[in-house]
C-alpha cells in the first residue's frame, strides 16, 4: 500500500469549498419543499428523490471525501448501493407477481 | 504520536487508510439497517398510497425542513472542523465540534416537540387513537415512529462519538499528524445526515 499520508497530503479541501457544498445543500431544501408544494402527481416523490439523491451525492463525494479516496473505496460503495438495489428490485418482483 | 512538527516520523505504525476503510464497511452495514426499513416503507406506500398522503399531511412540513437544514449545517461544521485540524488550528477545530453538538442538540429538542405533539394527539405506536385510524395510517405513523426514532438514536450516538473525539483533540492525541479518529466520527455523522436526506422527503413532503 501506498504511503499512509498521501491521499490526505494531496487534497485538503479548503474551507469555502465546504460552504459552497453547503450553500447547494440548503438550495436544494428549499426547491425540494417548494416543488413538494406543487401538485406533480405521480411523479411528486420521484422528483423530491432525485432531489434527494444529487444531495446526498454532493454529502459522499465532498463532506465524506469519497471522490479524493482510493479507488478501492469507490468499488465498496458501488457494491453495496448494488446490493440494495438487487433486494429492492427482488422484493418488489416478489409483491408484484405474488 | 505527540509529535508537532509537518513532517511525520513513524515510530508507531498507523493505518488511516485502513481505519477509514473499516469505518466505511461499518457504514455499509447501518446502510443495510435503514435500508430494510426503506424497503418495507417502499412496499407499503405502493399498497397504501392514499391513506400515506393523508397521514403526512398531518407532520410538520416547516419542522422538518428545519431540522434538514440544522443537519446539513452539522455537517459542514464537521467537515469545516477536520478542515480546522488540518491545518493545525485546534482551537477552530475544537470550536466547530462544540457547534456540531449544539446543532445536534437542537434537532433533537426539535424531535421531542415534534413526537410530544403526536403523542399529546394520541398517535403513538399501540394508542386507541391510531387503531382507529385505517391500515395504512397505522403503518405510515409506525414507520414514522421507528424511522425517525431509529435515526435518533444514530444523532444521540453520534453526538456521543464526537464529544469523545473532542476530548481526544483537547488532551491532543488527535492532532494535525494524526485525526482519522476524528475523520471517522464525521464519517459517521454524514451517514447520520444522509439518512435524514431520505427520511425527509418520504415522511415530509409526500402530502
Amino acid at each position: 500500500m501506498q504511503d499512509e499520508h498521501s491521499t490526505h497530503d494531496n487534497h485538503h479541501i479548503s474551507y469555502s469549498t465546504y460552504l459552497l457544498v453547503w450553500l447547494s445543500l440548503v438550495a436544494f431544501t428549499s426547491v425540494t419543499v417548494t416543488v413538494a408544494g406543487i401538485n406533480l402527481g405521480d411523479y411528486t416523490l420521484f422528483v423530491a428523490l432525485c432531489i434527494a439523491a444529487v444531495k446526498s451525492a454532493l454529502v459522499i463525494n465532498i463532506f465524506m471525501h469519497i471522490k479524493f479516496e482510493d479507488p478501492i473505496f469507490k468499488v465498496f460503495l458501488a457494491i453495496s448501493g448494488f446490493t440494495l438495489l438487487v433486494i429492492f428490485t427482488l422484493t418488489f418482483f416478489d409483491y408484484f407477481y405474488r | 504520536m505527540t509529535n508537532h512538527t509537518a513532517d511525520v516520523s513513524h515510530e508507531v505504525h498507523r493505518d488511516d487508510v485502513g481505519a477509514r476503510m473499516g469505518m466505511w464497511l461499518f457504514l455499509f452495514t447501518e446502510l443495510l439497517l435503514f435500508g430494510g426499513l426503506f424497503l418495507v416503507y417502499a412496499v407499503y406506500r405502493h399498497e397504501y398510497i392514499d391513506q400515506f398522503r393523508v397521514a403526512a399531511m398531518a407532520l410538520n412540513t416547516t419542522v422538518g425542513a428545519l431540522n434538514t437544514i440544522i443537519l446539513l449545517t452539522s455537517s459542514l461544521t464537521v467537515a469545516l472542523s477536520i478542515a480546522a485540524l488540518q491545518k493545525g488550528n485546534k482551537k477552530l477545530s475544537i470550536m466547530l465540534l462544540v457547534m456540531t453538538n449544539i446543532l445536534a442538540f437542537a434537532f433533537m429538542v426539535n424531535k421531542f416537540f415534534e413526537w410530544a405533539e403526536k403523542i399529546h394527539h394520541g398517535i403513538y405506536p399501540g394508542s386507541d387513537t391510531l387503531l382507529n385510524l385505517p391500515d395504512g395510517q397505522i403503518l405510515f405513523y409506525g414507520l414514522y415512529y421507528i424511522m425517525t426514532g431509529l435515526h435518533g438514536l444514530h444523532v444521540i450516538i453520534g453526538l456521543v462519538f464526537l464529544s469523545i473525539v473532542m476530548v481526544f483533540i483537547m488532551t491532543g492525541s488527535v492532532n494535525k499528524d494524526s485525526y482519522v479518529k476524528l475523520e471517522n466520527a464525521g464519517l459517521y455523522w454524514h451517514l447520520v445526515d444522509l439518512i435524514w436526506i431520505f427520511l425527509f422527503p418520504l415522511f415530509y413532503l409526500i402530502q
